[in-house]
This record gives structure tokens, sequence and C-alpha cells, in this order.
């Protein structure tokens, strides 16, 4: 691959460490929105503060991490606090700006569904539930989310209700007695989705560089919005992509290397 | 006062078929060892308690030692799902597991109201989420003083709580460094704890706010090298991630999962866990 080429999930990856500022404090998902994360960190935001749900506060891991409290986080990181302090304090307490969650199950008002896929009580697919999502989306000032796009995974109606984005829309968060702003951005491999501001459904206000509008759709389960002003997504610089790229190969080596294979 | 005792000696003593029990770690320092010795000695019966119930709660559903779960996120941290718990859930196979679903918040806030010796714990969460509507443990209080409406739970209060730490000195005192998740709030809020450590040393040299659980607050202490593995014990070993990605296949198929309890648990000693780490040790 040349210098100039970089897949969807690079530019997607890419293009959600934009949105992240050096002063934010950030409570970082495991997958998709760490690797964006630490690309932020490791680019145009030096000083972010990351935050993992384990309580490591922030945080400058070396490789990314492949659960949300491996050694690297605590290793690397200013302070390591109890789990309940984590929550009580750092997260309940209103210290957190922006939260960035991945998600399995997403409508178009950002309601995120990780627990199960089909009925509660007699699943098709039993997902590993919600962590610490329902009061992540509820006590970060905003929330980020970041998705590979397809039609099993963009819904119109999702199958249970992990954690609430805009609900039905509209002023329901405001109706439900929460203050904090929700959903503001989602960043997929093909398009950059903000909320309209009245009815807060997630509008495509950038696509990435090569990608249509049938493309957009043709992997989302509801009929897309486009905003009037349509812009491209600028591409991945240089910089961005050998960050990027470097990061993955030293997570790899790290997470390959020296293992028996053996579990216990 | 913390008695010194094998881990059989610890387990019979302290877990009977029908505890609720938890096996607490958040992502590190899980005590596997108790948990493999919990499986060995027949136990069934049990309410587990815990918020990230991973590999080896997979393996306490599988062999049907579990009548209900009580946890906030069920997966195999970043590997993916826990076939032994969907086979379960979904399936039936070797019985279907009552579950009772909270969030992280809500779990770390009920084990501190268990230590705290209060009946339930207050948090400003779950607004539109799900949870509530398919958990009738999770209710709502008003604050009487601002009138805000705010989440309830009941504590969480187990018959007996297992962790493993670093270390401990010989009168019982245990140290845990690290990621320290919700393992103190766990050993208070039960009442009986058995803790498996690394070593056991004359001095735990701690810093003044370190992490410390007074022996006379700790019920049972084994010695058992390893026994967080394939979870790390911090400044000791690593975590042996190639064992995570290697339990997706074994726990996918029912044959395949028996086969593999049978040599590594059913078949094993607490012994056993030192030759798992060696080769992880120093990358800590």
């Amino acid at each position: 691959m040349s210098d100039n080429d970089f897949t969807s999930n690079e530019m997607m990856t890419i293009a959600a460490s934009r949105a992240l500022k050096n002063t934010d404090v950030c409570f970082v998902g495991i997958g998709a929105p760490s690797a964006a994360c630490n690309i932020a960190r490791l680019t145009h935001a030096p000083d972010v503060t990351l935050i993992y749900e384990s309580g490591t506060i922030g945080t400058a891991p070396n490789v990314l991490p492949l659960s949300i409290g491996d050694g690297e986080l605590c290793d690397t990181a200013v302070t390591t606090v109890s789990v309940p302090e984590m929550f009580r304090y750092w997260l309940q307490g209103g210290r957190v700006t922006v939260g960035f969650l991945g998600a399995a199950q997403i409508d178009r008002f950002g309601n995120i569904n990780t627990t199960v896929i089909g009925d509660y009580d007699a699943p098709k697919t039993r997902l590993p539930g919600g962590g610490g999502a329902p009061e992540i989306a509820s006590s970060c000032g905003e929330i980020f989310i970041t998705l590979k796009q397809s039609r099993r995974a963009m819904v119109d109606k999702i199958d249970f209700f992990t954690s609430f984005g805009h609900g039905e829309g509209g002023d329901h968060r405001e109706r439900l007695g929460i203050t904090t702003k929700g959903p503001t951005l989602m960043v997929t491999d093909l398009a950059v989705w903000k909320p309209d501001p009245v009815t807060r459904e997630f509008t495509v206000v950038s696509m990435h560089p090569g990608v249509t509008r049938e493309m957009v759709q043709a992997e989302c389960g509801w009929t897309v919005r486009f905003a009037e002003q349509l812009e491209e997504t600028p591409a991945p610089t240089g910089i961005e992509l050998k960050t990027l790229r470097d990061l993955n190969a030293r997570t790899k080596a790290a997470h390959s290397g020296g293992k028996s294979g053996e579990a216990a | 006062m913390a008695q010194f005792m094998t881990l059989p000696d610890a387990v019979a003593q302290n877990l009977k078929s029908g505890d609720t029990a938890a096996f607490e770690g958040f992502t590190h320092l899980i005590p596997h060892a108790s948990a493999h010795e919990a499986i060995r000695q027949g136990i069934k019966d049990l309410t587990l308690v815990r918020m990230t119930p991973d590999v080896v709660y997979d393996q306490l559903i599988g062999v049907g030692a579990v009548r209900k779960l009580i946890f906030s996120y069920a997966g195999n941290p970043g590997v993916g799902l826990l076939r032994r718990l969907r086979d379960s859930v979904e399936n039936g196979w070797p019985h279907k597991i009552e579950i009772e679903e909270h969030s992280h918040a809500a779990m770390a806030n009920a084990y501190e109201a268990g230590a705290a010796g209060l009946p339930f714990a207050v948090l400003r969460g779950y607004k539109g989420a799900g949870l509530p509507s398919v958990n009738p443990n999770i209710r709502s209080v008003t604050c009487p003083f601002t009138g805000e409406e705010l989440a309830a739970v009941p504590a969480i209060r187990p018959d007996v709580s297992f962790i493993h730490a670093q270390k401990a000195d010989r009168k019982g005192n245990v140290l845990i460094e690290g990621i320290v998740g919700v393992q103190k709030e766990a050993v208070l809020a039960a009442k009986r704890s058995v803790v498996t450590v690394e070593e056991i040393v004359d001095e735990l040299d701690a810093h003044p706010n370190a992490c410390v659980l007074p022996g006379w607050a700790v019920t049972a202490i084994s010695l058992v090298p390893g026994g967080a593995h394939p979870s790390y014990a911090h400044g000791y070993y690593s975590r042996d991630n190639a064992s995570y990605i290697a339990w997706d296949k074994i726990a996918a198929d029912r044959d395949t999962f028996l086969a593999w309890m049978k040599d590594n648990v059913l078949d094993a000693k607490p012994e056993d866990f030192a030759d798992r780490i060696k080769h992880l040790r120093s990358a800590a």
C-alpha cells in the first residue's frame, strides 16, 4: 500500500480521532474508540486525558489494550483509582467531557444496544451487556460514537435500549431530566454524522473521499438524511496514517509475541 | 484473623452449594485458581456475582455450577462473547441460568453499599435505559433534600468473596496493587473472604495509602503463585492474551469444552498455576 492509499477503517479511526480536543477528558470504550482516542493523543491532542473504566486516569498506552484493564493502561496512567471511585467521583461527578462509544446496534437517534439481539428473556444472541455505557451515556458532557456501517448494526429499531441517546428525538433527553448533550457525533467508515439541531436525527454532514450517497445508504437500515451543505472528509495526512499504522503494528506484535496459546 | 491454609481447605471451609459468591477481579487479579477449586469440589447451585464475568465464569456456568448470575458486563474482553453463557441463556445447556443484570456504575455502588453496611445504593443512573424494565431490583428513590429522583439498587452482600492479590505478610495483611477494581469492596461486603496470593512476605513494604486489607478483615489466605492466570498480577506476570483468544474456540463446542475442563481443571491442582505463568513472568 502506498502512502496515499488508505482503507475505510483507517479513515474512520482518523476522522474519529480528529474530534477530540487537547483539553478533553475522555472516557474511552474498547475497540474502535480506543484506537481513535490514542491516535488523537499521538497526533494533535498530546495532553488529552484518556480514562478507561478499569480506573486508569490519564493513561498513555504504547500499544492498544486488548481489554479495558490491561497492565499497560495502569503502567502509563497518572493515577489508577478503584472502580467505585471511577464511576462515582469522576464519571457521575461530572468531570468527563466526552464519552467515546462503539455500538453493536444503533438507531438514527444514537440509542445503542449491546445487550441482546431478539427478546430479552429468550434472546437470539446474548451480547455482553452495557458495562459502563448506561451512565457514560448520561453523565459525560457529550457522546461520540464510532462504528463500521452495516444494515445489521444501523437499524430502524434497536432490540434493547442499553444506553440512551436522543430517545425518540427532539427534547426527549430534557424530558427525562438528563442535562448532558448526548450523542453529538458519529463517525463511520463511510461518513461523519451529526444530529439535526431540532429532530436530533443523525444526519450525514461529510462523506469520506470516494464515498457516494448510495454507498452510505446501502449500509444503513434507515432512510439516510444528508445535510444541505455536504462536505468531503479531508483524507488522512501522512502523519496520521503513519501514526495509526505504527500503533497497529506495535499492538499486533505485543499481543501475539511469545505466548503459549494455552488457555486456563 | 486471617488463617493460612491450602486452597482446597479454604474453599471447603468457606464455600458451599447454594451460596452467593463473588470471584472478583476487574480484568486484573482474577481468582481463577479459587474458581477451579470450587469446580473440582463439585459445588453447585451458586448465585455468582461479578461486574465483569469472563472466561472463568463461562467455565463455572458450563459445568452447571451456577443457578443465577448477577453482573454488568459478560464478555471475553477484547475477544468476543461468552459461548458457555450464551449456550445456557439461549439453549438451556446444561441448564438455563437466571440473570440479574445491572450497569457497572450500579454494581460498583452496590458493592460499596455492601461494604458500608447499607441496605441499598443510590446513583444518578439508568436514565432512559432498558434495564429497569427487565430487572425489578432497579428502583428509584427521591432525594429528601432536592426532590431529585435517583436510581436505587440493593446492596451486594455475598456469603463469600474470593480475590487474588500480590502478597500477604505473615500476619495476614494483604496488599493489592495496580488496577484494584472492586476487590476491597467485595471482601468487606462479604460474610467470609478467601484471598489467594502470589507470595507471603515478612514485610508488605507498602506505601501509606496503598490498598491494604488488614488480616483481621480476611477469613482465609492461600499461597497460589500464578493463581490469576490467564489474568495477570501486576508486577509479577502479564496477561496471557493468547489464552483468552484460545478460549473462544475451546468454549465454542460442548465436547471440546468438557474435554478441556477435564484436562485443565478436574485433573489439575492449584500448584499447576505456577507453571502456566512461567513464560509470562518479568514481562509484567
